[in-house]
């Protein structure tokens, strides 16, 4: 008789195994979806585009936070940003800004890469 | 008897129901804690809980929010982990069920936290509202906020704090980015909690460490070459200022990704700290503060851990050239290895008696576990952009 329950058991662990790792690719392919349909491509292949976000994502985002809500930098979304020229912020990407932690990234994102990140900035990244 | 037949029938129905119910709760195993760990899978808000022994992941806890900068305490029994969440999420976690026990969103945007000498409180520090809070460890109530007011040319602001640690004797010690002070808070009454203020620190510490004695507490600046430094055995000598001028040699350079300093390795008399702006570790003898040989190294250091036995320094890198990791032997104070484990190593944790050490790569969507004496790798995890990785055994560290 216990032989029998630990079969139950072991089939019931295995099918709560299937449904939760369907449960979790679901999630991550979810959350590996980004619109990049309605802007447009400043001539940024669609593979360049996809690296600039990523990198916007992970490497800006360790100092202003993935979802760029501001950490030890201030936060980037349209709110914080719409008062302040294309100018400016293309050269705070490419040439950092001195006195604080802000470095120059020109040596390996181009002054179009950083016009249209700065446009997707503006429009919000979640757009 | 036919009647009894479906009675006894009906009985033992219930009664595997109930056993598969129990264990769909997820019934604790017996087990112990002592090998259990936390890794933040931080853009999908996700932890999962592994084991080292056999190198297998237990759990995955989803829903913690923004976990871009993350960090995880435990309690002095390794029952529960603490994770503080870059939006303010306070979550406390029970290793054994896999489960998220309380949670709590205490501010807008965090940077880490600490648990007091006794266990029994939660200190968080915050960018946004500037500050630190601190919390029963039990049931997350406020105990007490503290607001790091400074006064900016005559207007009232409040400072982001970075570098929160405990500290012996029921002690709290963070640094002050924005007015560049430290404050050592008291909460051996935690009625009368006492808060000691030291200012004109240097410029702009971004993070702090006290030595795993928790005798010296240690911020380094970003707008100075020096650190700053306070003697706990000795409060009224004031902050010191030790290792100026530490990079004179060469210029500084842009920082890519902020050096972390929580994992200074200390290594008999030598402590190794990564030079912001440079592409080098400092070695420095913690009886003097004079800074010995500096290593150069592949690129500008992140973290810098000692093997728990001091013989080895293990160096990962900021971005771009955070494909890299170094291991510096200490007595030879030379590179003896380097490793590529791929695209974005974040971290490094050792198991608690060195054996193996963890290392996320965020880019592999892997944890690699390697070999510390034959630098082989020996299995891997799947992952999902893993950044940091925390051992229970942190549970028994001063600091961490």
């Amino acid at each position: 008789m216990h032989k029998q329950y630990y079969k139950i058991l072991r089939w019931c662990y295995f099918i709560a195994m299937i449904i939760s790792y369907g449960v979790f690719a679901s999630f991550y392919a979810a959350a590996e979806i980004v619109n990049l349909t309605d802007i447009s491509p400043n001539n940024i292949s669609k593979i360049r585009a996809e690296q600039l976000i990523y990198q916007l994502k992970q490497d800006c985002g360790s100092c202003h936070g993935l979802t760029l809500k501001g950490g030890l930098g201030p936060a980037l979304l349209p709110i914080n940003l719409h008062d302040k020229t294309d100018e400016i912020l293309v050269d705070t990407i490419l040439y950092g800004r001195a006195g604080t932690p802000m470095p120059p990234w020109n040596f390996e994102i181009s002054r179009n890469e950083a016009k249209w990140l700065v446009k997707i900035l503006k429009n919000g990244l979640d757009q | 008897m036919v009647f009894a037949y479906i009675i006894k029938t009906v009985i033992r129905l219930i009664f595997i129901l109930g056993i598969l119910l129990i264990n769909a709760c997820g019934m604790p195993n017996l087990r112990g804690t002592g090998d259990l760990g936390l890794v933040i899978e931080r853009a999908i808000g996700q932890v999962q809980i592994i084991e080292t022994t056999n190198y297998t992941s237990l759990y995955k806890i989803s829903g913690l929010g923004d976990l871009s900068h993350a960090s995880v305490v435990y309690s002095r029994d390794q029952r529960y982990g603490y994770i503080f969440g870059r939006d303010g999420g306070l979550s406390k976690i029970d290793m054994l069920r896999g489960k998220i026990t309380k949670r709590i969103i205490q501010a807008g945007n965090s940077i880490g936290g600490a648990i007091s000498q006794d266990g029994k409180l939660i200190a968080v520090s915050n960018y946004k509202p500037g500050g630190v809070k601190i919390f029963d460890a039990d049931s997350l109530k406020l105990i007490l906020d503290i607001k790091t007011i400074y006064d900016d040319n005559a207007v009232e602001k409040r400072s982001k704090t970075v570098g929160l640690t405990d500290a012996p004797g029921n002690k709290f010690i963070f640094s002050l980015y924005d007015s560049g002070e430290i404050w050592l808070v008291d909460m051996k009454d935690i009625n009368q909690p006492i808060i000691t203020k030291f200012k004109d620190i240097g410029d702009k510490p971004y993070d702090g460490l006290i030595t795993s004695d928790g005798r010296y507490y240690i911020a380094g600046l970003f707008g100075e070459d020096g650190m700053a430094m306070l003697d706990l055995w000795n409060l009224d000598a004031g902050v010191t200022r030790i290792l100026d001028g530490y990079g004179r040699d060469d210029e500084a350079l842009p920082v890519y990704k902020m050096p972390h300093l929580e994992g200074w390795a200390q290594a008999g008399n030598l402590m190794f700290l990564p030079a912001i702006g440079h592409h080098k570790v400092l070695s420095i003898a913690r009886d003097t503060w004079q800074v010995g040989d500096s290593i150069p190294v592949h690129s500008q250091p992140v973290f810098v851990v000692s093997r728990p036995d001091g013989k080895y320094i293990w160096v990962n890198f900021a971005h771009p050239d955070n494909d890299v990791i170094q291991i510096i032997d200490v007595e030879a104070k030379k590179i003896i290895k380097e490793l590529r484990p791929g695209k974005a190593v974040l971290h490094m944790e050792f198991t608690p008696r060195g054996e193996h050490i963890l290392i996320s790569v965020r880019d592999e969507n892997k944890v690699i576990i390697y070999d510390t004496q034959s630098f082989e790798e020996i299995t891997n995890l799947e992952m999902d952009k893993p950044s940091g990785i925390f051992l229970t055994a942190r549970s028994a560290k001063t600091g961490l």
